[in-house]
């Protein structure tokens, strides 16, 4: 029983990871709070399920979706983000104001476009459930937790890699410590801004398509919970570091699938994560792994 | 006739709401998110009370008081989190409360409450009475707000607005003054979460949601933030707009979304914002006037 909520709960937290990694970037670079990202989530899960009922091939609908999501990514930051943030300020949640807009828009063009109804992925594994028993207790392990296992590792890695171990990465890295005088020192800061919406955006699509997998279901509000959850999970990772966010996605896929199934709590499990956030932000504002030179 | 009494009275409520919200973000510079929050707990406060036949003033009065007493927890909060941080701290505070509401048995549950209508001089109050109420209310907020503007506390929170810092250097007691924007910015909201559960007759958690807060902030941000006519005109222009736009009922999210981003985008300080296009064509088209004939009246 316990292993079973265990892998339960790491499975919804690795997709909570992948859906605020991208916030996470881009809040590491530009400092704002992109609800939008959400957006890309909802977006991604349809222009998936699309590639995927044309040519049947699950891979390229992965890899359509993010790409062209990223590049979507990219335009919104040239055309909508950068713009506002290059003016003076009058209030510092403006561009959260323009992310909710865009996140509105988003819904809603979905829900035109592609019908309020419910779509199915309909993705057929081999194998539907593997069983197991552990311990003289039975378990039971669907294909779609390990290709979203899997899938989020693999995803996790590249973005690692490329955070460390490349020259893109290393400006991305250079960006995020301080814009100003990376690009004094050279750094193309609008590579590593560009870099932040493509993966961030891509990411988002990922987990979306995933996430349409896992329920066999996406409609037009798939984007609501996430955009705000999302919001706790990157806060709660300390803004902005990715480590932290990977760590804050699995924290509260844990304490959503543990605290629904052994306490009867008078609230419902989608606002367990501004619960723990609350009070966590009261103990540490700074976040589980965030610098104190942050607040 | 009656529709647009019925939309008037829900402007004026909002517009008293959005009045509510630009004490706190507009003249104190505090991101709150969750003003819905507070207009809901304003709103059945004043419905459970009314439930057990409390008079409908000391209704309202209790929900304003509730509401505030909420605020002043939030601007402890606002002493440790700034910015950012505070901002998805209100946006949770708004999911909590609405899952709360949604959940607890006093307020209802997802079933909401039911409101009478109260009585005065022996009929029931209508749309034209709570509109009344509402612009009544609208009225002596303004007035306040002009005096307070001018006064010690306004200009202390203008400071803090600019530069918390700076404003600290000067003596400024900053958490004092946050702290009392946010009651008195959240007890307003609380009057007009009251006023508002009796206008409806009905109330759940529905009409609190963060989307709520977020038309709220919509019309503080479009009519132009930190102004007085800013949020009465934004107010006004939102909520009848839909109902101009009723007949591509299907696309109005969409353009709420896009008329959003746009206007952060191009507009930031708002349409009728300090600078804004709007104010300065007004401007130029009073300044001749005045210059032709201002030869003794110089103010």
């Amino acid at each position: 029983m316990f292993l079973q909520q265990l892998i339960n709960a790491l499975t919804i937290g690795s997709l909570y990871a992948l859906t605020a990694m991208g916030a996470t970037l881009i809040y590491g670079i530009l400092g704002i709070l992109d609800i939008a990202n959400a957006g890309a989530y909802l977006v991604g899960a349809y222009v998936g399920w699309y590639i995927f009922h044309a040519t049947g091939s699950i891979v390229l609908a992965f890899i359509g979706s993010m790409a062209l999501v990223g590049l979507g990514g990219v335009v919104l930051q040239r055309t909508v983000y950068s713009p506002i943030l290059a003016k003076p300020r009058t209030l510092s949640i403006i561009p959260l104001v323009a992310a909710v807009g865009l996140f509105t828009m988003s819904s809603d063009a979905v829900r035109l476009i592609c019908g309020a109804g419910t779509k199915a992925y309909n993705l057929k594994f081999p194998v539907m459930v593997y069983k197991f028993t552990v311990f003289g207790k039975k378990l039971t392990i669907q294909p779609a937790w390990i290709m979203i296992f899997v899938l989020t590792a693999v995803l996790l890695f590249i973005l690692w890699f490329i955070l460390n171990r490349t020259k893109l990465g290393l400006a991305w890295r250079a960006t995020a410590e301080d814009a100003e005088i990376a690009g004094v020192c050279g750094v193309n800061t609008s590579y590593a801004m560009a870099l932040s919406y493509i993966l961030g955006y891509g990411f988002a699509a990922a987990a979306g398509i995933m996430t349409g997998i896992l329920y066999n279901s996406i409609t037009p509000a798939l984007g609501e919970v996430p955009s705000y959850k999302m919001l706790a999970i990157i806060v709660l990772g300390g803004l902005g570091n990715p480590l932290g966010t990977v760590i804050a996605g699995l924290l509260i896929g844990i304490a959503e699938v543990f605290l629904s199934v052994y306490f009867n709590l008078p609230i419902p499990k989608d606002a367990i994560a501004f619960v723990v956030l609350i009070i966590m932000l009261l103990i540490k504002p700074s976040g589980l792994l965030g610098r104190k030179n942050k607040v | 006739m009656a529709y647009f009494l019925s939309i008037s009275a829900t402007a004026a409520i909002f517009i008293l709401l959005a009045l509510s919200l630009n004490i706190i973000t507009g003249y104190a510079g505090q991101a709150m998110m969750g003003q819905a929050a507070f207009f809901g707990i304003g709103a059945y406060t004043a419905a459970i009370l009314a439930e057990r036949g409390v008079n409908f003033w000391l209704c309202l009065l209790a929900g304003m008081l509730m509401s505030g007493v909420c605020g002043a927890v939030v601007g402890f909060i606002s002493m440790r989190l700034q910015e950012d941080f505070l901002a998805i701290t209100t946006i949770g505070i708004n999911f909590v409360m609405v899952a709360l509401f949604n959940n607890l048995k006093i307020t209802g549950g997802s079933l909401g409450l039911n409101v009478a209508k109260p009585f005065m001089f022996g009929h029931k109050w209508t749309n034209l009475d709570f509109f009344i109420l509402a612009v009544v209310f609208i009225v002596i907020l303004c007035l306040l707000i002009v005096k307070m503007r001018r006064s010690w506390f306004g200009m202390a929170l203008a400071s803090i607005s600019n530069d918390p810092a700076a404003a600290a250097s000067f003596g400024i007691n900053v958490n004092r003054y946050r702290v009392l924007a946010f009651i008195i910015g959240t007890a307003i909201a609380g009057l007009a979460g009251g006023i508002y559960s009796f206008r409806m007759g009905y109330i759940s958690s529905a009409s609190f949601a963060f989307t709520v807060s977020i038309e709220v902030l919509s019309m503080v941000v479009i009519g132009g933030i930190g102004t007085l006519h800013g949020p009465i005109l934004g107010g006004i222009l939102l909520s009848f707009l839909p109902e101009i736009l009723r007949f591509a009922d299907d696309y109005r999210s969409l353009v709420y979304g896009l008329l959003l981003v746009l206007m952060v985008r191009f507009m930031p300080e708002g349409l009728f914002g300090n600078g804004s296009p709007i104010m300065r064509a007004l401007g130029r088209l009073f300044k001749p006037a005045a210059a032709a004939s201002g030869k003794g009246g110089a103010a």
